[in-house]
Protein backbone atom coordinates (compact mmCIF):
# COMPACT_ATOMS: atom_id res chain seq x y z
CA UNK A 1 0.00 0.00 0.00
CA UNK A 2 2.95 2.22 0.52
CA UNK A 3 4.36 1.39 -2.15
CA UNK A 4 1.35 2.59 -4.63
CA UNK A 5 1.03 6.08 -2.42
CA UNK A 6 4.51 6.73 -2.96
CA UNK A 7 4.01 5.62 -6.74
CA UNK A 8 1.10 8.07 -6.92
CA UNK A 9 2.75 11.02 -4.80
CA UNK A 10 5.43 11.19 -7.90
CA UNK A 11 3.31 11.06 -10.74
CA UNK A 12 0.84 13.51 -8.89
CA UNK A 13 3.70 15.86 -8.02
CA UNK A 14 5.12 15.12 -11.69
CA UNK A 15 1.73 16.28 -13.50
CA UNK A 16 1.07 18.96 -10.73
CA UNK A 17 4.17 20.71 -11.74
CA UNK A 18 3.90 19.91 -15.41
CA UNK A 19 0.63 21.42 -15.24
CA UNK A 20 1.58 24.87 -13.60
CA UNK A 21 4.93 25.44 -15.52
CA UNK A 22 4.03 23.77 -18.98
CA UNK A 23 7.65 23.83 -19.50
CA UNK A 24 7.89 19.73 -21.24
CA UNK A 25 4.20 20.72 -22.78
CA UNK A 26 5.12 23.91 -24.43
CA UNK A 27 8.20 22.98 -25.60
CA UNK A 28 6.56 19.36 -27.13
CA UNK A 29 3.14 21.29 -28.62
CA UNK A 30 5.72 23.91 -30.42
CA UNK A 31 8.05 21.56 -31.55
CA UNK A 32 5.12 18.88 -32.49
CA UNK A 33 3.73 22.01 -34.48
CA UNK A 34 7.15 22.34 -36.38
CA UNK A 35 7.81 19.10 -37.91
CA UNK A 36 4.19 18.87 -38.88
CA UNK A 37 5.14 22.13 -40.73
CA UNK A 38 8.59 20.36 -42.05
CA UNK A 39 6.26 16.95 -43.37
CA UNK A 40 3.55 19.24 -44.96
CA UNK A 41 6.06 21.18 -46.79
CA UNK A 42 8.38 17.52 -47.97
CA UNK A 43 5.12 15.61 -48.66
CA UNK A 44 3.03 17.87 -50.24
CA UNK A 45 -0.48 17.12 -51.33
CA UNK A 46 0.44 13.50 -53.39
CA UNK A 47 -2.25 11.11 -51.61
CA UNK A 48 -0.40 8.14 -52.61
CA UNK A 49 2.96 9.41 -51.63
CA UNK A 50 1.60 10.26 -48.32
CA UNK A 51 -0.49 6.74 -47.51
CA UNK A 52 3.27 4.83 -48.13
CA UNK A 53 4.90 7.24 -45.75
CA UNK A 54 2.49 8.06 -42.89
CA UNK A 55 2.92 5.57 -40.79
CA UNK A 56 6.22 6.15 -40.39
CA UNK A 57 6.34 9.87 -40.26
CA UNK A 58 3.51 9.80 -37.71
CA UNK A 59 5.65 7.76 -35.13
CA UNK A 60 8.72 9.45 -36.24
CA UNK A 61 6.58 12.67 -34.89
CA UNK A 62 5.96 10.50 -31.85
CA UNK A 63 9.60 9.36 -30.89
CA UNK A 64 11.38 12.83 -31.19
CA UNK A 65 8.71 14.53 -29.28
CA UNK A 66 8.90 11.66 -26.55
CA UNK A 67 12.53 11.88 -26.44
CA UNK A 68 12.13 15.81 -25.57
CA UNK A 69 9.87 14.69 -22.96
CA UNK A 70 12.20 11.53 -21.73
CA UNK A 71 15.42 13.53 -21.45
CA UNK A 72 13.69 15.83 -19.09
CA UNK A 73 13.08 13.33 -16.40
CA UNK A 74 15.36 13.33 -14.12
CA UNK A 75 16.62 16.86 -15.34
CA UNK A 76 13.62 18.03 -13.62
CA UNK A 77 15.06 17.16 -9.89
CA UNK A 78 18.20 18.35 -10.34
CA UNK A 79 16.95 21.68 -11.47
CA UNK A 80 15.46 21.67 -8.17
CA UNK A 81 17.70 20.01 -5.95
CA UNK A 82 15.60 17.51 -5.51
CA UNK A 83 17.95 14.24 -6.96
CA UNK A 84 19.40 13.47 -3.26
CA UNK A 85 15.76 13.46 -1.67
CA UNK A 86 14.75 10.86 -4.24
CA UNK A 87 17.86 8.82 -3.78
CA UNK A 88 17.45 9.21 0.46
CA UNK A 89 13.88 8.18 0.37
CA UNK A 90 13.34 4.66 2.18
CA UNK A 91 11.49 1.51 0.49
CA UNK A 92 11.93 0.15 -2.57
CA UNK A 93 12.93 2.63 -5.24
CA UNK A 94 10.74 1.29 -7.96
CA UNK A 95 7.68 3.19 -6.77
CA UNK A 96 9.76 6.16 -7.79
CA UNK A 97 9.76 4.54 -11.14
CA UNK A 98 6.04 4.09 -11.56
CA UNK A 99 5.34 7.15 -10.77
CA UNK A 100 7.51 8.77 -13.46
CA UNK A 101 6.48 6.06 -15.86
CA UNK A 102 3.10 7.33 -15.37
CA UNK A 103 4.00 11.45 -15.44
CA UNK A 104 5.65 10.66 -18.50
CA UNK A 105 3.14 8.27 -19.57
CA UNK A 106 0.09 11.09 -19.25
CA UNK A 107 2.48 13.81 -20.76
CA UNK A 108 3.31 11.72 -24.12
CA UNK A 109 -0.39 10.23 -24.51
CA UNK A 110 -1.46 13.85 -24.54
CA UNK A 111 1.07 15.25 -27.23
CA UNK A 112 0.60 12.59 -29.38
CA UNK A 113 -3.42 12.33 -28.93
CA UNK A 114 -2.52 16.58 -30.18
CA UNK A 115 0.08 15.49 -33.06
CA UNK A 116 -2.44 13.30 -33.71
CA UNK A 117 -5.31 15.21 -33.94
CA UNK A 118 -3.10 18.13 -36.02
CA UNK A 119 -2.39 15.52 -39.09
CA UNK A 120 -5.83 14.63 -39.37
CA UNK A 121 -6.20 18.26 -40.23
CA UNK A 122 -2.82 19.23 -41.73
CA UNK A 123 -3.13 16.21 -43.70
CA UNK A 124 -6.87 16.01 -44.41
CA UNK A 125 -7.14 12.19 -43.61
CA UNK A 126 -9.78 10.05 -42.67
CA UNK A 127 -9.01 7.85 -39.66
CA UNK A 128 -12.20 7.14 -38.92
CA UNK A 129 -12.46 3.25 -38.75
CA UNK A 130 -8.74 3.15 -37.89
CA UNK A 131 -9.00 4.97 -34.72
CA UNK A 132 -9.96 2.62 -31.92
CA UNK A 133 -7.01 0.28 -33.54
CA UNK A 134 -4.85 3.24 -33.74
CA UNK A 135 -5.46 4.04 -30.34
CA UNK A 136 -4.50 0.82 -28.93
CA UNK A 137 -1.37 0.57 -30.84
CA UNK A 138 -0.44 3.87 -29.57
CA UNK A 139 -1.19 3.15 -25.80
CA UNK A 140 0.93 0.30 -26.18
CA UNK A 141 3.88 1.98 -27.93
CA UNK A 142 3.84 4.67 -26.10
CA UNK A 143 3.99 2.71 -22.64
CA UNK A 144 7.29 0.82 -24.51
CA UNK A 145 8.97 4.12 -25.30
CA UNK A 146 8.08 5.38 -21.94
CA UNK A 147 9.22 2.05 -19.91
CA UNK A 148 12.97 2.13 -21.32
CA UNK A 149 13.14 6.38 -21.87
CA UNK A 150 12.25 6.52 -18.02
CA UNK A 151 14.80 4.19 -16.96
CA UNK A 152 17.11 5.10 -19.26
CA UNK A 153 16.93 8.86 -18.11
CA UNK A 154 18.09 8.36 -14.67
CA UNK A 155 20.67 6.17 -15.93
CA UNK A 156 21.95 9.48 -17.53
CA UNK A 157 21.10 11.94 -15.80
CA UNK A 158 24.04 12.34 -14.28
CA UNK A 159 26.37 11.69 -17.06
CA UNK A 160 28.03 14.68 -18.78
CA UNK A 161 26.92 14.89 -23.00
CA UNK A 162 23.53 12.94 -21.51
CA UNK A 163 21.69 14.64 -24.43
CA UNK A 164 23.72 12.67 -26.73
CA UNK A 165 23.85 9.07 -24.74
CA UNK A 166 20.20 9.19 -24.16
CA UNK A 167 18.72 8.73 -27.42
CA UNK A 168 21.62 6.68 -28.60
CA UNK A 169 21.23 4.15 -25.90
CA UNK A 170 17.17 4.42 -25.87
CA UNK A 171 16.62 4.07 -29.85
CA UNK A 172 18.70 0.60 -30.52
CA UNK A 173 16.38 -1.12 -27.75
CA UNK A 174 12.99 0.41 -29.00
CA UNK A 175 13.61 -1.20 -32.23
CA UNK A 176 10.80 -4.01 -31.42
CA UNK A 177 8.41 -1.48 -30.43
CA UNK A 178 9.17 1.15 -33.39
CA UNK A 179 9.15 -2.08 -35.88
CA UNK A 180 5.76 -3.17 -34.47
CA UNK A 181 4.15 0.44 -34.14
CA UNK A 182 5.01 1.13 -37.63
CA UNK A 183 3.65 -1.86 -39.63
CA UNK A 184 0.46 -2.22 -37.16
CA UNK A 185 -0.41 1.64 -37.71
CA UNK A 186 0.39 1.09 -41.34
CA UNK A 187 -1.59 -2.32 -41.38
CA UNK A 188 -4.80 0.09 -39.92
CA UNK A 189 -4.36 2.97 -42.07
CA UNK A 190 -4.78 0.57 -45.22
CA UNK A 191 -7.99 -0.29 -43.39
CA UNK A 192 -6.99 -3.75 -42.10
CA UNK A 193 -8.73 -4.83 -39.00
CA UNK A 194 -6.96 -4.44 -35.42
CA UNK A 195 -7.10 -8.57 -35.45
CA UNK A 196 -5.63 -8.85 -39.30
CA UNK A 197 -2.06 -7.00 -37.04
CA UNK A 198 -2.69 -9.03 -33.93
CA UNK A 199 0.93 -10.22 -34.18
CA UNK A 200 2.57 -6.91 -34.28
CA UNK A 201 0.31 -5.98 -31.06
CA UNK A 202 1.26 -9.36 -29.52
CA UNK A 203 4.92 -8.40 -30.20
CA UNK A 204 4.06 -4.75 -28.40
CA UNK A 205 2.53 -6.69 -25.50
CA UNK A 206 5.25 -8.48 -24.59
CA UNK A 207 8.22 -5.97 -25.38
CA UNK A 208 5.99 -3.55 -22.85
CA UNK A 209 5.83 -6.19 -20.31
CA UNK A 210 9.35 -7.06 -20.60
CA UNK A 211 10.54 -3.55 -20.77
CA UNK A 212 8.65 -2.59 -17.41
CA UNK A 213 9.22 -5.64 -15.66
CA UNK A 214 12.52 -5.40 -16.35
CA UNK A 215 13.20 -1.28 -15.20
CA UNK A 216 11.25 -1.95 -11.94
CA UNK A 217 13.67 -4.53 -10.96
CA UNK A 218 16.42 -2.82 -11.88
CA UNK A 219 15.68 0.69 -11.30
CA UNK A 220 16.92 0.67 -7.80
CA UNK A 221 20.45 -0.37 -8.46
CA UNK A 222 20.76 2.03 -11.53
CA UNK A 223 19.38 5.18 -8.93
CA UNK A 224 21.73 4.01 -6.07
CA UNK A 225 24.76 4.09 -8.83
CA UNK B 1 22.86 14.16 26.17
CA UNK B 2 23.43 10.47 25.82
CA UNK B 3 27.15 8.60 26.67
CA UNK B 4 26.91 6.52 23.25
CA UNK B 5 27.36 7.92 20.59
CA UNK B 6 24.70 7.87 17.47
CA UNK B 7 27.03 8.84 14.98
CA UNK B 8 30.41 7.26 14.75
CA UNK B 9 32.74 7.32 12.37
CA UNK B 10 36.18 5.02 12.17
CA UNK B 11 39.30 5.21 10.07
CA UNK B 12 36.98 6.82 7.02
CA UNK B 13 39.15 7.22 3.50
CA UNK B 14 36.67 8.44 0.34
CA UNK B 15 39.44 8.33 -2.82
CA UNK B 16 38.04 10.39 -5.89
CA UNK B 17 40.11 9.07 -8.37
CA UNK B 18 43.33 9.70 -7.53
CA UNK B 19 42.59 12.47 -5.19
CA UNK B 20 42.12 11.34 -1.55
CA UNK B 21 39.62 13.47 -0.03
CA UNK B 22 38.95 11.52 3.34
CA UNK B 23 42.45 9.82 4.73
CA UNK B 24 41.09 8.39 8.19
CA UNK B 25 38.38 10.24 9.82
CA UNK B 26 37.77 9.18 12.85
CA UNK B 27 34.50 11.02 14.84
CA UNK B 28 31.82 10.59 17.64
CA UNK B 29 28.54 12.32 17.69
CA UNK B 30 25.98 12.04 20.82
CA UNK B 31 22.26 11.83 20.87
CA UNK B 32 21.35 15.90 22.40
CA UNK B 33 24.73 16.97 20.84
CA UNK B 34 25.68 19.32 18.12
CA UNK B 35 29.20 18.90 16.20
CA UNK B 36 30.09 22.07 14.08
CA UNK B 37 32.57 20.76 11.53
CA UNK B 38 34.96 23.17 10.08
CA UNK B 39 37.40 23.25 7.17
CA UNK B 40 38.55 24.94 4.30
CA UNK B 41 37.03 24.62 0.73
CA UNK B 42 37.48 20.86 -0.42
CA UNK B 43 38.70 19.47 2.82
CA UNK B 44 35.56 17.00 2.77
CA UNK B 45 33.13 18.11 4.56
CA UNK B 46 30.23 17.69 2.29
CA UNK B 47 31.77 14.58 1.63
CA UNK B 48 31.78 13.32 4.68
CA UNK B 49 28.04 14.49 5.14
CA UNK B 50 27.53 12.72 2.19
CA UNK B 51 28.86 9.27 3.37
CA UNK B 52 26.92 9.57 6.73
CA UNK B 53 23.57 10.31 4.65
CA UNK B 54 24.44 7.33 2.54
CA UNK B 55 24.34 9.22 -0.85
CA UNK B 56 28.17 8.13 -1.37
CA UNK B 57 30.03 5.33 -0.59
CA UNK B 58 33.51 5.60 1.43
CA UNK B 59 36.60 3.91 -0.14
CA UNK B 60 37.61 2.27 3.43
CA UNK B 61 36.54 2.35 7.03
CA UNK B 62 33.18 2.33 8.69
CA UNK B 63 30.28 4.90 9.54
CA UNK B 64 27.22 3.95 11.44
CA UNK B 65 23.95 5.37 12.79
CA UNK B 66 22.33 4.14 15.64
CA UNK B 67 24.81 0.96 15.43
CA UNK B 68 23.65 0.39 11.97
CA UNK B 69 26.39 0.22 8.77
CA UNK B 70 25.95 3.40 6.38
CA UNK B 71 26.53 1.17 3.64
CA UNK B 72 25.00 -2.17 4.58
CA UNK B 73 22.56 -0.85 6.57
CA UNK B 74 21.97 2.45 4.10
CA UNK B 75 17.88 1.34 4.07
CA UNK B 76 17.45 1.00 7.89
CA UNK B 77 19.92 4.02 8.20
CA UNK B 78 18.07 6.53 5.98
CA UNK B 79 14.65 7.07 7.82
CA UNK B 80 16.44 7.82 11.28
CA UNK B 81 18.15 10.85 9.21
CA UNK B 82 17.01 14.22 8.55
CA UNK B 83 19.50 15.80 5.68
CA UNK B 84 19.36 19.57 4.96
CA UNK B 85 21.67 20.13 1.98
CA UNK B 86 22.79 22.97 0.12
CA UNK B 87 19.58 23.02 -1.98
CA UNK B 88 16.24 23.41 0.01
CA UNK B 89 14.47 20.22 -2.02
CA UNK B 90 11.74 22.03 -3.13
CA UNK B 91 9.85 22.02 -6.12
CA UNK B 92 8.96 25.75 -6.81
CA UNK B 93 5.72 25.03 -8.50
CA UNK B 94 4.16 23.32 -5.82
CA UNK B 95 2.88 24.63 -2.66
CA UNK B 96 4.56 24.64 1.12
CA UNK B 97 1.96 22.61 1.69
CA UNK B 98 1.85 20.35 -1.40
CA UNK B 99 5.62 20.30 -0.73
CA UNK B 100 5.64 18.87 2.78
CA UNK B 101 2.79 16.49 1.79
CA UNK B 102 4.68 14.90 -1.02
CA UNK B 103 7.94 14.57 0.59
CA UNK B 104 6.12 13.00 4.07
CA UNK B 105 4.54 10.65 1.40
CA UNK B 106 7.23 9.88 -0.06
CA UNK B 107 9.54 9.23 2.94
CA UNK B 108 6.90 6.59 4.20
CA UNK B 109 5.13 9.09 6.59
CA UNK B 110 1.61 8.84 7.72
CA UNK B 111 1.30 12.45 8.15
CA UNK B 112 -2.14 14.14 8.07
CA UNK B 113 -3.81 17.24 7.81
CA UNK B 114 -3.12 18.52 11.21
CA UNK B 115 0.57 16.73 11.27
CA UNK B 116 1.42 19.33 8.18
CA UNK B 117 -0.45 22.23 9.34
CA UNK B 118 1.96 21.80 12.91
CA UNK B 119 4.77 21.42 10.75
CA UNK B 120 4.28 24.45 8.73
CA UNK B 121 3.21 26.67 11.56
CA UNK B 122 6.25 25.52 13.51
CA UNK B 123 8.35 26.64 10.92
CA UNK B 124 6.19 30.32 10.41
CA UNK B 125 4.85 29.45 7.10
CA UNK B 126 1.15 28.72 8.06
CA UNK B 127 0.01 31.80 6.32
CA UNK B 128 2.02 31.20 3.20
CA UNK B 129 1.20 27.58 2.93
CA UNK B 130 -0.79 27.88 -0.14
CA UNK B 131 1.48 29.96 -1.72
CA UNK B 132 3.68 28.59 -4.49
CA UNK B 133 7.14 27.89 -3.17
CA UNK B 134 8.07 29.62 -6.31
CA UNK B 135 7.44 33.04 -4.47
CA UNK B 136 9.32 32.25 -1.22
CA UNK B 137 13.26 33.90 -0.46
CA UNK B 138 16.00 31.58 0.45
CA UNK B 139 15.42 31.88 3.71
CA UNK B 140 11.91 30.55 3.64
CA UNK B 141 12.65 27.97 1.83
CA UNK B 142 15.22 26.97 4.52
CA UNK B 143 12.60 26.53 6.64
CA UNK B 144 10.42 24.78 4.55
CA UNK B 145 13.33 22.45 4.31
CA UNK B 146 13.87 22.37 7.99
CA UNK B 147 10.11 21.81 8.17
CA UNK B 148 10.45 18.69 6.31
CA UNK B 149 13.25 17.31 8.40
CA UNK B 150 10.93 18.18 11.67
CA UNK B 151 8.09 16.22 10.09
CA UNK B 152 10.25 12.90 10.10
CA UNK B 153 11.34 13.65 13.65
CA UNK B 154 15.10 12.22 12.95
CA UNK B 155 17.55 10.92 15.58
CA UNK B 156 20.08 12.49 13.40
CA UNK B 157 20.77 15.66 11.56
CA UNK B 158 22.91 16.37 8.76
CA UNK B 159 23.57 20.08 7.92
CA UNK B 160 24.91 21.11 5.21
CA UNK B 161 25.64 25.07 6.07
CA UNK B 162 22.38 25.57 7.12
CA UNK B 163 22.86 29.52 8.11
CA UNK B 164 24.11 30.32 4.83
CA UNK B 165 21.37 32.82 2.92
CA UNK B 166 19.70 33.63 6.25
CA UNK B 167 19.05 37.12 7.65
CA UNK B 168 19.96 37.69 11.27
CA UNK B 169 16.36 36.83 12.40
CA UNK B 170 16.35 33.90 10.06
CA UNK B 171 19.66 32.77 12.07
CA UNK B 172 18.38 33.20 15.07
CA UNK B 173 14.90 31.45 14.67
CA UNK B 174 17.00 28.41 13.06
CA UNK B 175 18.98 28.21 16.32
CA UNK B 176 16.42 27.81 18.07
CA UNK B 177 14.82 25.36 16.57
CA UNK B 178 18.60 23.30 16.37
CA UNK B 179 18.67 23.94 20.25
CA UNK B 180 14.99 22.15 20.47
CA UNK B 181 15.91 19.12 18.28
CA UNK B 182 19.05 18.94 20.59
CA UNK B 183 17.00 19.21 24.14
CA UNK B 184 14.99 16.35 21.91
CA UNK B 185 17.58 14.03 22.01
CA UNK B 186 18.84 14.29 18.05
CA UNK B 187 22.48 14.38 17.26
CA UNK B 188 23.31 17.57 14.99
CA UNK B 189 26.53 17.24 12.60
CA UNK B 190 26.63 21.11 11.18
CA UNK B 191 29.17 21.95 8.69
CA UNK B 192 29.75 25.81 8.68
CA UNK B 193 32.58 28.27 7.72
CA UNK B 194 31.27 30.79 10.42
CA UNK B 195 32.87 31.20 12.59
CA UNK B 196 30.24 33.85 14.40
CA UNK B 197 27.09 33.31 16.55
CA UNK B 198 26.09 30.71 14.04
CA UNK B 199 28.11 28.62 15.93
CA UNK B 200 26.19 28.85 19.58
CA UNK B 201 24.49 26.37 18.87
CA UNK B 202 27.46 23.32 18.50
CA UNK B 203 28.74 21.90 21.51
CA UNK B 204 31.57 20.76 20.21
CA UNK B 205 33.94 21.98 17.25
CA UNK B 206 36.01 19.63 14.70
CA UNK B 207 38.31 20.97 12.07
CA UNK B 208 38.69 18.55 9.35
CA UNK B 209 41.83 19.21 7.46
CA UNK B 210 44.70 17.11 5.01
CA UNK B 211 41.46 14.49 4.84
CA UNK B 212 41.58 13.30 8.90
CA UNK B 213 40.06 15.55 11.75
CA UNK B 214 42.85 18.09 13.15
CA UNK B 215 41.05 19.16 15.78
CA UNK B 216 37.99 17.93 17.85
CA UNK B 217 37.68 20.04 21.47
CA UNK B 218 34.54 21.48 23.22
CA UNK B 219 33.22 24.73 22.11
CA UNK B 220 32.94 25.68 25.93
CA UNK B 221 34.00 29.30 26.34
CA UNK B 222 35.68 29.83 23.20
CA UNK B 223 35.10 33.25 21.26
CA UNK B 224 35.15 33.93 17.36
CA UNK B 225 38.51 35.13 17.45
CA UNK B 226 39.93 32.08 19.54
CA UNK B 227 38.02 29.59 17.11
CA UNK B 228 39.55 31.69 13.79
CA UNK B 229 42.74 31.29 15.64
CA UNK B 230 42.40 27.54 16.02
CA UNK B 231 40.98 27.14 12.40
CA UNK B 232 43.77 28.97 11.29
CA UNK B 233 46.39 27.08 12.92
CA UNK B 234 44.99 23.87 11.67
CA UNK B 235 44.14 24.54 8.58
CA UNK B 236 46.48 26.96 6.96
CA UNK B 237 43.62 29.23 5.90
CA UNK B 238 43.87 32.98 6.81
CA UNK B 239 41.94 35.25 5.88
Amino acid sequence: MSWARRALAVAWKDLAVERRSKETLNALVFFSLLLLFVFQFTLGSDRERLAAVLPGVLWLGFVLSALLALGRTFLVEREHDCWEGLLLAPGDKSAIYLGKLVGNLALMLLVETLVLALFIVFFDIDLGRAMPGLLVVMLLGTLGLAAVGTLFAAMTANVRARELLFPVLLLPVQVPVLLATVKATEGLLLGEPLAAVAHWVKLLVAADTVYVIVSLLTFDVVLEG
Amino acid sequence: MTLDPIVRVSDLRKVFGFVRVLDGVSLDVRGGEAVALLGANGAGKTTLLKILATLVRPTRGTATIAGHDVVRAAETVRPLLGVVAHGAWVYDDLTARENLKFWSTLGGLHADADDLAAALAGVGLDRVADARVRTFSAGMKRRLSLARVMLGRPRVLLLDEPFAGLDQRAKKWLEERLEALKAGGAALLMVTHSFGRELGVADRLAVLAGGRIALDTPRGSLGPDDIQRLYAVHTEDTP
